[in-house]
């Protein structure tokens, strides 16, 4: 209480800058009078008892002091005197100012820039109520290889009944096509257990959601819509709850729309950007329960019951998989080793992008670290030129706490004006970073400049003057006075150790630099890699364009329902499409016959007269497409013959296989001939009658995966998960802008109910995969070449720094007869020996950087010589170079100009 | 030496706080001399040093000051101890002779007592 009064008083008087200094004298005055007179009476002489009554006082400036500080707050009035001598100074020498400041405003941007999307990603709960409870189910069969294969509803209903969670909800995404409006539009839709939103713990903006109890099997003909949907094609009618919407040729009734800025928390972009939910009971014909083996959940999420760890959860799932096995013996047979993983859904959502971002967030820190390294390194070059001042200041008594805490007032109040101007440049510029960003970069709209990125701007910077104020200002603190203020007017100061102190700086910065170098090295290379590689299939002159074929629920309503009635659609577009301006070939697929640009998502393959492991045949990818696909995408034909016109409905079924298939499954014998199942229960024997090369049309990473093609004539329901989107590939000299509408309407002429969308170009397909590598690729370079350039900057100025130090030396040198290619070789040794003391220290920190980014390398290893080599050289070269200039000064200096300067 | 001044300077606040106490309102010159009375020597050389330890009483409210005249009729200012100031006199004087008894007893200590 009473330390709070004063505390008060003072910062008033601090505020209002009050000063009793008028109070003080006039009490001193009085109290020296008084004793005056004392001493007076006491007999001395006039003089002499004013001169005992000061005496008796003390010292007068002492006391004052005192009273001043008791007055005020000497702290504050201190540190806003040191701002107002650092600003004075800046104003005075702009361009330190500027450079520093702008150094440690790219820094501290970039770094904050990184930061608030590990912030928004990775820090950031889920936007769900009590996210920690939330999983993402996975199942393995680690036995037979298969990860993530799908679970079967009565294991949902296990999961549901085994008291572990408290909501179960299986998905299923997919499209559907809206019409009834403009244009039918493909619309992203989800089929998800009544409980999904229930277990997001979201409600509807409008309307209701699903009664999680409600276990009606097979669909609901109600759905919710999303936000965004209600908005743009329903222009936010308010009476949309139970209006009519034509999804697919069925009528569903809207029942509610989703709060805005609600996104599933899927793994791709498409589940994320979901605006259609309906009710799935996973069970399609009540009187014939389904059964364990068929496995139509491709995934599920859950909440596991509030208090219950993820742990413990885990556990209790194990023990019950295992009762399971012992229960059903036929179902899960012990080789395929059936195991249910939960996986925190923040981490199944983030997981893949968490190592990219953390190596961002560390290379941006290295630059941010190098550029206080150089402004250390500014800092230190000016307090050699201010010494004299501060030695003078120093010998008239201000104490040397007191001189540190200026010097370290000064870097604070460079780094947190660098700061700002990093986070009003980050500001400015933050529409044009998200751009730059990856679409795949998951929870992308949740990243902003909130408060904690502000705080970790403001910690960033403080953090940053600290480490670039304390070597200059421990210097400072150092000094040693006699021999500064004797060094008439040369205006440098403890030279040996400031110059020892510079040297280290500049090892680090290169060691740091050269870390950064090899890790944006090994991305280059891993990235060309892949760039380069072979993909075994001609993505150039080749757009895409996909339609959507409804799937009613109601199997009188669908027109496509049998094989026949596909192809003959499938017959209709291709020669619609053949005469669009412009294109040569065309050829229809599935979803899964698009180059890398599909979820992957294989399915069951059995092989006649080969017995079954477990339960679970092998699983691969599969997709169906017309004759032309091959021809048109340029994969060569190995063995046998490819699809043909008279490969239809009619016909027996056929296969084409890729290399990697028949080594898979037929290493010794031939596959032509050969009948494999592919594709749900109940798939057709098909013949395999030819075997294609290898192309990276599931991954760009990966050579050979097992792929079987079928004829798209021939499709029939069993074989394509129901998937009844369609790929039409054109190729020719197409008019990319053009296209998309031109193939509406051709495929508009064949059924006007039909949506069309995605159009895109091939070879952007093929560059779209790697988006999220050239991102990480192109920012570690653009940080390792800053990261150069600072270093290059800085051995600059430490050997320009000691070739002016050394000036008088030099002079004598040449005196004396040593030459000037002597000189030039000296220094450039000197240059030199720095950056080989640097780049050993920072080998061996990229070393270790490299062995903790190896999952993000392609085809390169993390030692590779090459780059290490390479950038080892490049840095030499850049120190060289930098040291080049300086050390041609020196060469020039004439003797007996530099004899006379002294 | 310097030892002692510190926890004179310590102890400064109290003796001031107990001669307003004793002589009521007082200025400045009267507190010093006062206290030079009784202590003797300890204020001899820097009287000075009383008007900041005044000045922080004052800002912790313990005690209050107001210009006046004094008797030979010279403008002065006199400082008069607050009621809170009186009810910090009370506890630092009951905390000072706890202390003072423990160190006295300490000091009363033979070697043999301890044994």
């Amino acid at each position: 209480m009473r330390l709070l009064r004063r505390f008060l008083a003072r910062l008033k008087n601090f505020a209002t800058g009050r000063r009793d200094d008028q109070r003080l004298r006039e009490e001193m005055e009085e109290h020296l009078a008084w004793q005056t007179e004392e001493n007076l009476r006491a007999g001395m002489g006039p003089a002499e008892a004013r001169r005992q009554a000061v005496l008796k006082f003390g010292a007068v400036q002492a006391v004052r002091e005192k009273y001043h500080a008791e007055g005020g707050l000497p702290l504050m009035e201190n540190l806003l005197q040191d701002a107002r001598y650092t600003l004075r100074m800046l104003v005075r020498s702009p361009g330190f100012a500027s450079i520093a400041i702008l150094t440690m405003a790219l820094g501290i941007g970039a770094t904050t820039a990184i930061f608030s999307v590990v912030d928004a990603t990775l820090l950031h709960p889920l936007s769900y109520p009590e996210p920690n409870e939330l999983v993402r189910i996975e199942v393995d069969q680690p036995g037979v290889g298969a990860r993530n294969v799908s679970m079967s509803q009565p294991e949902w209903k296990d999961l549901e009944r085994s008291g572990i969670f408290e909501f179960v909800a299986p998905i299923v995404s997919g499209s559907t096509n809206l019409t009834g409006t403009a244009q039918p539009v493909r619309i992203a839709y989800e089929g998800v257990g009544p409980s999904y939103l229930a277990l997001l713990g979201v409600k509807p903006e409008l309307g209701r959601w699903f009664d999680p109890h409600d276990q009606t099997p097979g669909f609901t003909l109600e759905v919710v819509i999303s936000d965004g949907l209600w908005k743009r094609v329903f222009g936010a009618d308010p009476r949309i709850l139970g209006k009519n919407l034509r999804l697919d040729n069925d009528l569903f009734h809207v029942i509610g729309v989703m709060p805005p800025g609600f996104h599933d928390p899927g793994r791709t972009a498409e589940e994320r950007n979901t605006e259609i939910w309906a009710a799935v009971g996973f069970v399609r014909d009540p009187a014939q329960p389904p059964s364990r083996g068929t496995r139509g959940i491709p995934q599920a999420i859950a909440r596991v019951k509030p208090g219950l760890s993820i742990a413990v959860a885990q556990s209790q799932m194990d023990a019950l998989a295992a009762s399971l096995q012992k229960q059903f013996p036929a179902d899960y047979p012990a080789v395929s080793g059936w195991k249910v993983r939960l996986v925190p859904l923040k981490e199944s959502l983030v997981g893949n992008v968490r190592q990219p971002l953390m190596l961002l967030l560390g290379a941006v820190g290295l630059v941010l670290l190098i550029g206080c390294v150089n402004v250390a390194n500014l800092l230190l070059a000016r307090a050699s030129a201010r010494g004299r001042e501060i030695a003078v200041r120093q010998a008239l008594g201000a104490a040397k706490s007191r001189l540190v805490r200026q010097l370290l007032t000064e870097s604070l109040l460079l780094s947190l004006l660098g700061g700002l101007a990093g986070i009003a440049i980050l500001l400015a510029t933050k529409g044009l970073l998200l751009g730059v960003a990856p679409d795949s970069l998951p929870r992308l709209s949740e990243i902003s400049i909130n408060w904690s990125v502000l705080l970790f701007a403001l910690i960033a910077s403080v953090a940053a003057g600290v480490i670039f104020g304390l070597a200059p200002a421990m210097q400072a603190g150092r000094l040693d006075l006699t021999n500064v203020l004797k060094a008439e007017g040369r205006g440098t100061t403890g030279s040996g150790k400031q110059a020892r102190t510079r040297r280290i700086l500049v090892v680090t910065e290169f060691a740091l630099s050269l870390v950064l170098m090899i890790a944006a090295g090994l991305l280059l290379r891993s990235f060309c890699d892949l760039f380069n590689v072979q993909l075994g299939f001609d993505p150039q002159n080749t757009m895409t364009v996909r339609t959507w074929l409804p799937n009613p629920n109601d199997s009188k309503t669908d027109i496509y329902g049998s094989a026949a009635q596909e192809a003959q659609f499938v017959r209709e577009i291709l020669l619609q499409n053949k005469t669009l301006p412009g294109v040569n070939e065309v050829a229809v697929g599935t979803r899964e016959s698009i180059p890398l640009n599909h979820n992957r998502w294989p399915v069951p393959l059995i092989l006649e007269g080969r017995e079954i492991r477990g339960n679970q045949p092998p699983l691969v990818e599969a997709s169906s497409a017309t004759p032309e696909y091959f021809h048109l995408l340029g994969i060569p034909l190995l063995r046998g013959r490819l699809f043909s016109d008279q490969d239809n409905e009619n016909a027996p079924l056929v296969a084409v296989i890729n290399q990697a298939f028949a080594r898979t499954y037929w290493p010794d014998g031939d596959p032509l001939g050969k009948r494999v199942k592919s594709g749900r229960r109940g798939a057709s024997w098909t013949t395999v009658v030819g075997v294609i090369a290898d192309a990276r049309t599931e991954s760009i990473e990966e050579n050979s995966v097992p792929k079987i093609y079928k004829c798209l004539f021939q499709q029939s329901d069993q074989d394509t998960n129901s998937h009844k989107e369609l790929v039409i590939f054109l190729r020719g000299r197409l008019d990319p802008a053009r296209i998309p509408d031109e193939a509406r309407v051709a495929v508009q002429s064949v059924n006007p109910e039909l949506p069309v969308f995605g159009a895109v170009a091939l070879t952007d397909v093929v560059s779209g995969s790697l988006s999220q590598r050239r991102f990480s690729m192109e920012m570690v370079l653009l940080f390792a070449l800053t990261a150069l350039l600072l270093a290059g900057l800085g051995i600059y100025g430490t050997i320009s720094y000691l070739v002016s130090e050394r000036t008088h030396e030099i002079g004598i040198r040449l005196a004396l007869g040593a030459t000037r290619g002597t000189i030039l070789q000296m220094i450039l040794r000197q240059g030199l020996e720095l950056a080989i003391a640097g780049a050993a220290v920072g080998l061996v920190g990229a070393l270790i950087v490299s062995h903790l980014m190896i999952a993000l390398l392609y085809g390169v290893s993390p030692t590779d010589p090459l780059t290490f080599i390479g950038v080892t050289l490049v840095l030499a070269a850049v120190a060289l170079a930098a040291s080049y200039i300086p050390a041609l000064r020196a060469m020039r200096v004439d003797p007996l100009v530099a004899l006379r300067y002294e | 030496m310097k030892q002692k001044t510190d926890v004179l300077q310590g102890t400064l606040g109290l003796m001031v706080l107990k001669t307003l106490d004793v002589l009521g309102t007082l200025h400045g010159y009267g507190i010093a001399r006062r206290i030079e009375q009784i202590s003797g020597d300890i204020l001899a050389v820097n009287q000075g040093t009383l008007y900041p330890v005044l000045l922080k009483l004052e800002q912790e409210g313990a005690i209050s000051s107001e210009w006046g005249a004094s008797e030979n009729n010279r403008r002065a200012r006199f400082y008069r101890l607050t009621r809170s100031g009186r009810k910090l006199l009370d506890s630092e004087t009951r905390d000072w002779e706890q202390t003072a008894a423990i160190i006295a007893r300490f000091f009363a200590v033979k070697a043999e007592d301890l044994t």
